[in-house]
C-alpha cells in the first residue's frame, strides 16, 4: 500500500480524497494555489505546497509543478480528483514516466475515452447502442450542414474533449447552424483547448443516466448500479439521485452489462462512469438507453452510489491503483435505499444564477440520521472567484426515495450560509415540488420548474417574527461585540453551576 | 425603545424595552410575550408566546436581511431618535446604472456608447468562477457611458455603465 498520496485538487474533493488518505493511515499531500492558503483541503492536510498564481493554468493545471511536488515530497501516488488533471491522459503518462502512480485509468485508457469522438469508435465495434450521429469531429460548416440534415433537427453541438456542458449547443433549425458551431467551436477551444465538435441528434428532454464501473488491474470488471442525473441547468448537473426511479432490476443489468463492455473495450481500470441518455417513450414501449460518453475520473455525484452500494469508491480506487483485486464480485453487489444529492453552488438563484463568492460570515451545517456532507467550505473561510462555485454536497439517505426526500428536506432546513449566496432555496423549492416527488424527472424539468411562480407568501406571523428579532438585534447593538461580551446572552443558568452538576448527577444515579 | 422596522416592504412600529433580562414588546399596538437569546454573533433563539424561531442576521452588499427559519427578509430598521434621515427616496425615471452582480473579470463589451438598448439586453459579459454571465440592462434607453474597458476586473457592485 502507498504511504503517501498527492492529493492534485482543491476544494471539497481534495478534502475527501483526504479523509479516505486518513481513514486508510496513509499521509496525505496537497497542493494550493495563491488564493488558496487558508482553504480547507490545506488546513487538514499533512504537507502542503504551494504551487503558483490563482489562475489554473499556473498552479492545478500546471503538470510540471504538480509532478515536482510529487518528487519533493515522496509521494507514491497522485489522486487527481474530478476536473483539473483528472482527465488529462498527458498527466497520466507524466505520472508514469516519472514513477509516480496515478490513482486512475491508464493513459491509454483515458485517450480512448477522453476525448468524445474517439469513445464512440471504440464502443461502436463493442456493439454498444449509440445517439445517431457523427463519430469524429465536423470538418466544415458545409459537412456540419449535411450531417444535420441527414441525422434531423433538433441536433446537438458537443465538444470533442468537452465537460460540464461547455462547448455544447442545441440546434433547432439550420439557420442557427452556423453561429452554434462557431460559439461552441470558440468555447470548446477556450475551455479545452480543442475545438473539435461533433454533432449527434438530439433527443428532446431525454433522462441523463449513468452507470458506476470499477474495474481492477486484474481483468475484474463490476458496475455498481446508476445514478439519475437528469436534474441539470445549463447542462450543468444540480441534482442526482441513486437508484434511478425508472430503472428496473432487468434494466439495470442491461445497463451494467453494456458499460462493462465499455469499460471492457478501452481496457480501463479504477473507478469509471458510463453515461446514457435514456428516451421516454409515450407509452408503455421498452425505454432505449444510448452510450453517451465515458467519464474517466471519480464522479462528483459518487457519494449517493456510496450510500446504496455501501462501498468506499475512493477507498477502492486507491486500493485498486496498489495492485489489490476487488474484493468482491458482481454477485456480492446489492442495492439497498434510496440517496439524494444536492450540489450547493455559491451563485445567486434569485438573480439569474449570477456566481456569488465572498466571506462565509455564517455556517451552520446540517447533521443527524441520514445526512452526510462533503465540504470544501468553513465559517469565516473566502470563497474566491477563481474556481468552480461547488462548495459542497449535502446527501440523504433513507430506506427509500422518499425517506430520503424527507430527510434532505429536514437536512436543507437546518442548512444556513451566510454572507454569499447560494442555491440552498432552490434544493428546498426542488424537493417541494409535486413532479419532483413524483420522480417525473428529464433534463428540461429545473427550466420548467422555474418558469413556475414560486408559490405561497410567507406567513404573517413569521414576518412579525422578523420585525421583533430586527428590535432585539438593534436594541443588543452591535452582535458580534455583544456575545463575545457575553452580554445578551441568557445568564441565568450561570449560578450555582457546580452545585446544581453536583445534585444533577446524583439523582440520575439514583434511577 | 421605538423603531420603524420595515420587513419586505412592510412597514411595522415596533416598541421594545429590556429590563432585567425580560424585554416587554409592542408590535403595531399589540402586545407580544417575547424572550430572546443571542447563541451566537448574528443567531438569536427567540420565543413569541410559546413558538420558538430562530434568526439569522445577514448584512450583505444590498443591505440587511434575516432569516426566520429558512425564510428570508429584506429588513431596515431605523431608530426614529436617531438624526439620520430616512432611506432615499426610490429610483425615479432617470439615468440607471448596469452593476456587476460579483466580482470578475469584463470579457466582452456587448454595447457601445449611444447605443440604443431594449431592458433586458445584455451589455457586458462578466467571468466569474468559469461562467460567463451576461450583465442585462435594467431599462429602455440609450447607452450614456461606458465605464470599463474588456478585459478589466470589477468588483460586486461597480458600475460598468449608465443607461439612460
Amino acid at each position: 500500500m502507498f504511504k503517501k498520496i498527492l492529493i492534485a485538487n482543491r476544494g471539497e474533493i481534495a478534502v475527501r480524497v483526504l479523509r479516505a488518505c486518513h481513514e486508510m493511515g496513509i499521509a496525505a499531500v496537497v497542493i494550493y494555489s495563491d488564493v488558496d492558503r487558508a482553504a480547507l483541503h490545506v488546513r487538514r492536510a499533512d504537507e502542503a505546497y504551494p504551487i503558483g498564481a490563482a489562475a489554473a493554468s499556473e498552479s492545478y493545471l500546471n503538470i510540471h509543478k504538480v509532478l515536482e511536488v510529487a518528487e519533493r515530497s515522496g509521494a507514491d501516488a497522485i489522486h487527481p480528483g474530478y476536473g483539473f488533471l483528472s482527465e488529462s491522459a498527458k498527466f497520466a503518462q507524466a505520472c508514469a514516466d516519472a514513477g509516480v502512480k496515478f490513482i486512475g485509468p491508464t493513459a491509454v485508457a483515458m485517450e480512448a475515452m477522453g476525448s468524445k469522438t474517439r469513445a464512440r469508435q471504440a464502443v461502436e465495434k463493442a456493439g454498444v447502442p449509440l445517439v445517431p450521429g457523427t463519430s469524429r469531429g465536423v470538418e466544415s460548416f458545409t459537412e456540419a450542414e449535411q450531417v444535420a440534415a441527414g441525422i434531423g433537427y433538433p441536433v446537438m453541438l458537443k465538444a470533442a474533449a468537452g465537460g460540464g456542458g461547455k462547448g455544447m449547443r442545441l440546434v433547432h433549425a439550420p439557420e442557427e447552424l452556423k453561429s452554434s458551431l462557431e460559439a461552441a467551436r470558440s468555447e470548446a477551444e477556450r475551455s479545452f483547448g480543442d475545438s473539435e465538435v461533433y454533432i449527434e441528434k438530439a433527443i428532446v428532454n431525454p433522462r441523463h443516466i449513468e452507470m458506476q464501473v470499477l474495474a481492477d488491474e486484474h481483468g475484474n470488471t463490476v458496475y455498481l448500479g446508476e445514478r439519475e442525473c437528469s436534474l441539470q441547468r445549463r447542462h450543468q448537473k444540480v441534482l442526482e439521485e441513486a437508484p434511478s426511479p425508472i430503472v428496473d432490476a432487468d434494466m439495470r443489468r442491461r445497463m451494467g452489462e453494456v458499460a462493462v463492455r465499455v469499460a471492457r473495450a478501452a481496457n480501463y481500470t479504477n473507478a469509471g462512469t458510463v453515461e446514457f441518455l435514456v428516451d421516454q417513450p409515450e407509452n408503455d414501449q421498452q425505454k432505449n438507453f444510448y452510450f453517451l460518453e465515458m467519464n474517466t475520473r471519480l464522479q462528483v455525484e459518487h457519494p449517493v452510489t456510496e450510500l446504496v452500494t455501501g462501498i468506499d469508491l475512493v477507498h477502492l480506487q486507491i486500493r485498486i491503483a496498489a495492485g489489490e483485486k476487488l474484493p468482491f464480485t458482481q454477485d456480492d453487489v446489492r442495492i439497498r435505499g434510496h440517496a439524494i444529492e444536492c450540489r450547493i453552488y455559491a451563485e445567486d438563484s434569485d438573480n439569474n444564477y449570477f456566481p456569488s463568492p465572498g466571506k462565509i460570515t455564517l455556517l451552520q451545517e446540517p447533521s443527524g440520521p441520514g445526512i452526510r456532507i462533503d465540504s470544501g467550505m468553513y465559517e469565516g473561510w473566502n470563497v474566491p472567484i477563481d474556481y468552480d462555485p461547488l462548495l459542497a454536497k449535502l446527501i440523504g439517505y433513507g430506506s427509500d426515495r422518499e425517506h430520503a426526500i424527507a430527510r434532505l428536506r429536514r437536512a436543507l432546513g437546518e442548512y444556513f450560509v451566510g454572507g454569499i449566496k447560494t442555491n440552498i432555496s432552490l434544493f428546498r423549492r426542488i424537493l417541494h415540488d409535486a413532479d419532483f416527488r413524483a420522480a417525473n424527472l428529464d433534463t428540461g424539468f429545473l427550466d420548467r420548474m422555474l418558469k413556475r411562480a414560486e408559490g405561497k407568501p410567507a406567513d404573517s406571523k413569521v414576518a412579525e417574527a422578523a420585525a421583533i428579532a430586527a428590535g432585539v438585534f438593534a436594541a443588543l447593538g452591535s452582535t458580534e461585540q455583544q456575545a463575545r461580551n457575553g452580554a445578551g446572552v441568557d445568564t441565568r443558568a450561570d449560578e450555582n453551576i457546580g452545585a446544581n452538576w453536583k445534585s444533577a448527577s446524583r439523582r440520575e444515579a439514583l434511577r | 425603545m421605538l423603531y420603524d422596522v420595515t420587513i419586505d416592504g412592510k412597514n411595522y412600529q415596533l416598541d421594545l424595552n429590556r429590563a432585567g433580562g425580560r424585554w416587554s414588546c409592542r408590535l403595531n399596538g399589540r402586545d407580544f410575550e417575547v424572550d430572546a437569546v443571542l447563541v451566537r454573533p448574528d443567531v438569536l433563539s427567540l420565543r413569541i408566546g410559546n413558538l420558538a424561531y430562530e434568526v439569522k442576521s445577514e448584512r450583505l452588499a444590498s443591505g440587511l436581511h434575516l432569516w426566520v427559519g429558512s425564510t428570508r427578509f429584506a429588513v431596515e430598521v431605523r431608530d426614529p431618535r436617531s438624526l439620520r434621515g430616512r432611506t432615499r427616496a426610490g429610483d425615479d425615471g432617470g439615468p440607471k446604472k448596469v452593476v456587476a452582480p460579483m466580482p470578475g473579470k469584463v470579457v466582452r463589451l456587448l454595447v457601445s456608447e449611444g447605443d440604443e438598448v431594449e431592458s433586458g439586453r445584455g451589455v457586458a459579459v462578466v467571468e466569474a468562477m468559469k461562467m460567463q454571465n451576461e450583465i442585462k440592462s435594467p431599462k429602455r434607453g440609450t447607452v450614456q457611458k461606458i465605464l470599463v474597458s474588456e478585459g478589466a476586473a470589477v468588483n460586486a457592485g461597480d458600475v460598468l455603465a449608465i443607461v439612460e
